[in-house]
């Protein structure tokens, strides 16, 4: 209490504040620009001979690991057993010939099984959404593609959380382990998911291994956290409890600690989950088969109406996966009368295995229910491109994205993209250790001016920056959408939560699924690209507004009403400003969003580190992979150190927490 | 015989170095001088004892270091400085094993917010002791439903906490401390989470399971009239320090220090004192018609306002005279005449 008091008293006794050092390095960067046709050369970009050789560095370390310290024979060996496993989960879901040979089960009785799994978790709502799921994805001729997906993901999923539990563990036991982690976590997290591809190839093989690798790497990260999170929240009573009975270490943390930390440990399965399915189908780019590389060749051809076929598919599936293992969260355990028979203590498994047998055996009589063919199926890819295409071609709404196409083109994005690139290098970074002056203090600008002089000095700068102008304009507007939004929807207490809703499920949605109506309604261009981006980072921007609103505490509101407030005196003066910690929880979201997004949206076409980034996966090129994703990941982090910063001073100013 | 606990200058201090800073510690510094060198005094400087079978109650406000000091006794805090004897063994030199060992087969606690393992039904939860210890699953069954059905908690052995009212989970609580027969109970404001009404109810039946067990107690709470009531002895606790430790009925007529009066004058008086406590040795002839040394001085009430004698002879429960009993006194304290 009396050190931050302390501190308070400190920041204010100093004679410069935060936002005039701010104003000062932003005065240098504007004389800096102005001064740019007699500036030297090496202020405005820094040049190509200084430019050290990274990529090349990079390149001799990773082989000097992978051959010298032979790494990769253990990475084969491990891909090897990988591979064994995942030829097993291939075989048994869509049919691969592979060892053991007995699959492919019907889907049929796959869909009864995880109906049954649903109904045990959640109840009959459940239960219909996952058999609709299933028979929606069988019917549209779709099983394969799904199981082709699903049979990586049943094994990187797993994987994940037990390593991510093992390492959760370590970290909350030893302060130095926990130390060391956080900044390689920050930096996993922020680092693009291309970046895992290509050392994911080239250490284990391509295809599904290589693709499980990555996935299962980008996917630890929120596991770690969460597990340590939980076993830290364990009430000390609980544990002093565990000790007066006697337990040892070992029985304290199976049968106290980790029990204990339950919720928050299947809360980190649900995340590990989603970001599973998210990056199984952004593997598709490696070459791995499934639903993410139709969907890749399909919008490749601009066959729109079997994208948005994949597209419902792929959202039917996250939606049923987050609500499936969320129901696990809240599911508490439910006691049996005594003397209850054993077959009604088990009467989910048994029902499960008798049905899973039943359809086994029906699908031999109709074999409808075992694989729904081609000709069967209930498709209408081209009937839905035909429609679509008619909607986007009536006049009135072409006329609206074509002229929203040429209007943020020529007047905004061009424009400030120019404007972007005309800048020096040396201005540039001012502006940013400017911005995080202000913001957060002198630690956070100086990490911010480092990173972003680390990226010009990789020769990328120009990349880097068409990179950041895309994401600042989708965020930019992002924010003007998604706030007033949020402010909207919480005028309503059921409208709050009908939003709120919505941007859950969104946000459990695959990135990719972002670029489907992007490029229906853009085509292919920079405005897509921003829209995708948009419409991925709005998301966040709302619901962290609502929230923010919402945890606004009644009292103080009822005392604004009582001092004779108006709602719009109430809502400027007393709930927006308490409410911003929460929406600048929602505005980093958003800025990583945008960062993660606008390298996918390479896909659709763009000039950035994401295009090379994306090029690089046709080769072996490891260096020059690893330095555009660093270069990447320091953008994101520079953000991110900011914001988290500036949330975190703010919050303990008004006392929330 | 050996006390059941010894606590001997015992120090428990929270800060960067505390065995340092206790080292070199001049005279007795206060509270504020220890807080103002950047230490805690968590438990200051702690003399006590307590008998086989005692119940003795540990009484203060929060902060006062109650909770601190029953973690010291039962060493879920390692003591800064002084030494503290269970059963004539020195605690703080048992190795990790051993004092494992001393829990699974002396101790027992119950805490104020339950403690429950939220995964477990009442039974797994009340047989944890015993599972720990490696008992077979048979033997803890057997054990357990014994505790549970003490408790009054028959019925509800598969339920988890969660269905639980707060008066049924502090029963579990209790339950779970019992199954390993602890000879030393340690009870953290147990009742303190409850409402008034369960709170009574419970302290009755905690009286009556104490009447059937006869543990050796040591009770926190922050409640004086549940001290009172509960209570063989009363240690009152002040900033990490005993200020006072005696029998109810001493504390209540001669506190020891300004601090325990302010406490005492909120309280009926004549609901504690008993007749022992302010009787004088029996000097008058007669015996007609004695009091009860156990009667409180509010039971006697009606026989102190109508019986016309100065003295008035006390009874022990043997039927011997064991003293007399001041009328005027006795009077005094009743109505609170100073």
């Amino acid at each position: 209490m009396s050190a931050t008091q302390d501190l308070e008293y400190r920041t204010t006794k100093s004679s410069i504040s935060n936002a005039q050092i701010a104003l000062l390095l932003v005065i240098a960067a504007v004389v800096l620009a102005c001064l740019k046709p007699w500036l030297p050369a090496w202020l405005i970009r820094v040049p190509v001979e200084a430019i050290p050789p990274y990529e090349g560095w990079l390149d001799a370390l990773f082989n000097f690991i992978k051959d010298d310290l032979g790494l990769i024979h253990l990475t084969r060996a491990l891909s090897d057993a990988l591979e064994n496993v995942l030829d097993v989960t291939a075989n048994l879901l869509y049919g691969r010939r592979r060892w053991p040979n007995i699959g492919p089960i019907p889907w049929s009785a796959v869909a009864a099984v995880v109906a049954v799994l649903a109904y045990y978790l959640g109840g009959w709502r459940l239960a219909a959404l996952a058999a609709f799921t299933c028979i929606w994805t069988a019917s549209i001729g779709q099983w394969d593609l799904a199981m082709q997906t699903m049979s990586v993901l049943v094994v990187a999923a797993p994987i994940a959380i037990l390593t991510g539990l093992i390492f959760g563990i370590l970290a909350w036991r030893y302060r130095t382990f926990d130390k060391a982690l956080r900044p390689v976590l920050s930096v996993l997290q922020t680092l693009p998911f291309f970046t895992y591809l290509l050392p994911a190839v080239i250490f284990f093989k391509v295809g599904p291994t290589a693709g499980a690798v990555a996935t299962i790497v980008f996917a630890i990260p929120p596991m770690i956290l969460m597990t340590t999170l939980g076993l830290r929240k364990v009430p000390e009573e609980i544990i002093e409890a565990g000790k007066m009975c006697g337990s040892t270490k070992w029985q304290m943390l199976f049968r106290v600690q980790l029990p204990s930390a339950r919720t928050e440990i299947l809360v980190g399965v649900n995340q590990v989950i989603m970001l599973c399915l998210a990056m199984v189908v952004l593997t598709a780019f490696i070459g791995m088969p499934g639903l993410g590389a139709k969907l890749l060749a399909m919008m490749g051809s601009f066959k729109i109406g079997r994208s948005f076929e994949i597209g419902i598919t792929i959202v039917l599936l996250a939606i049923m996966l987050d609500r499936m293992s969320k129901a696990w969260v809240y599911k508490q355990p439910i006691h049996f009368q005594r003397g209850a028979p054993w077959w009604r203590k088990h009467q989910f498994a048994l029902l499960g295995f008798a049905l899973f047998v039943v359809f086994i055996l029906l699908s031999e009589l109709f074999p409808i229910l075992s694989e729904v063919t081609r000709k069967q199926s209930l498709s209408q890819g081209k009937e839905i491109d035909k429609a679509i295409k008619s909607f986007l071609a009536i006049d009135g709404i072409r006329a609206v994205t074509e002229w929203l196409r040429w209007f943020l083109n020529v007047w905004v994005l061009i424009p400030f993209r120019n404007a972007l690139l005309w800048i020096p290098t040396s201005a540039f970074i001012l502006v940013i250790m400017a911005f995080g002056w202000w913001l957060a203090g002198k630690r956070e600008a100086l990490i911010a001016g480092l990173f972003f002089a680390i990226i010009a000095s990789t020769g990328w700068w120009d990349r880097a920056v068409i990179t950041l102008y895309t994401v600042i304009s989708a965020v930019t507007l992002a924010t003007l959408i998604g706030i007033p939004l949020g402010i909207l929807a919480s005028r309503s207490p059921r409208w709050a939560e009908r939003t709120l809703l919505a941007c859950d499920t969104a946000q459990t949605f695959p990135s990719f699924i972002y670029l489907i109506p992007a490029i229906m309604l853009f085509g292919v261009n920079d405005v897509a690209v921003v829209f995708s981006i948009l419409i991925f980072a709005t998301v966040p921007l709302t619901r962290y507004t609502i929230e923010g609103l919402r945890t606004v505490p009644a009292e103080i509101t009822e005392a604004s009403d009582m001092s004779g407030a108006n709602k719009k005196q109430k809502l400027s003066f007393v709930q927006l400003p308490l409410a911003l910690p929460t929406m600048a929880v929602g505005f980093n979201q958003a800025i990583n969003f945008a960062f993660f997004m606008v390298i996918i949206a390479a896909f659709i076409g763009t000039q950035d580190l994401g295009q090379e980034l994306q090029r690089t996966l046709a080769g072996t090129d490891l260096g020059k992979n690893f330095v555009l994703g660093m270069d990447v990941a320091l953008m994101a982090l520079s953000f991110d150190i900011i914001v988290r910063k500036w949330t975190e001073t703010r919050k303990k100013a008004l006392g929330l927490d | 015989m050996a006390h059941a606990i010894t606590a001997k200058n015992v120090w428990k201090l929270f800060g960067p170095k505390p065995e340092q800073y206790l080292a070199n510690m001049q005279g007795r510094p206060s509270y504020e001088k220890i807080q103002a060198d950047g230490y805690i005094a968590g438990v200051k400087d702690v003399t006590i004892e307590v008998e086989h079978g005692e119940m003795l109650v540990i009484m203060g406000l929060s902060g006062s270091g109650k909770s601190t000091l029953v973690r010291c006794l039962s060493r879920l805090h390692d003591i800064t400085g002084g030494s503290i004897n269970v059963d004539g063994q020195d605690i703080m030199s048992l190795s990790e094993k051993e004092l494992i060992e001393l829990r699974r087969s002396k101790m027992g606690m119950v805490f104020q917010s339950f403690g429950l393992l939220p995964h477990r039904t009442v039974l797994d939860n009340v047989a944890f002791p015993l599972e720990m210890r490696g008992q077979d699953r048979h033997d803890r069954r057997e054990r357990a439903l014994e505790v549970i059905k003490l408790v009054g908690l028959e019925g509800r052995e598969e339920y988890f906490p969660r269905e639980l009212s707060g008066g049924q989970q502090q029963r579990v609580g209790i339950a779970r401390s019992l199954a390993i027969e602890p000879d030393i109970w340690f009870l953290d404001e147990p009742f303190s989470a409850l409402d008034p009404l369960i709170r009574r109810e419970m302290q009755d039946e905690f009286l009556r399971l104490q009447e059937i067990l006869g543990k050796t107690i040591v009770f926190i709470t922050h409640d004086f009239d549940e001290a009172l009531r509960l209570a063989d002895r009363i240690a009152v606790m002040k900033d990490g320090s005993v200020e006072q430790c005696d029998t109810p009925d001493q504390i209540v007529l001669n506190p020891a220090t300004e601090y325990v009066r302010k406490f005492t004058e909120e309280i009926d008086k004549a609901r504690v004192v008993t007749a022992a406590a302010i009787m004088q040795p029996h000097t008058m002839p007669s015996s007609e018609s004695p009091v009860a040394a156990q009667a409180t001085l509010r039971e006697l009430a009606k026989t102190l306002v109508n019986d016309s004698r100065e003295v008035i002879p006390v009874q022990a429960e043997d039927g011997t005279i064991v003293g007399q009993l001041q009328r005027q006194v006795a009077l005094d304290v009743l109505f609170g005449a100073d």
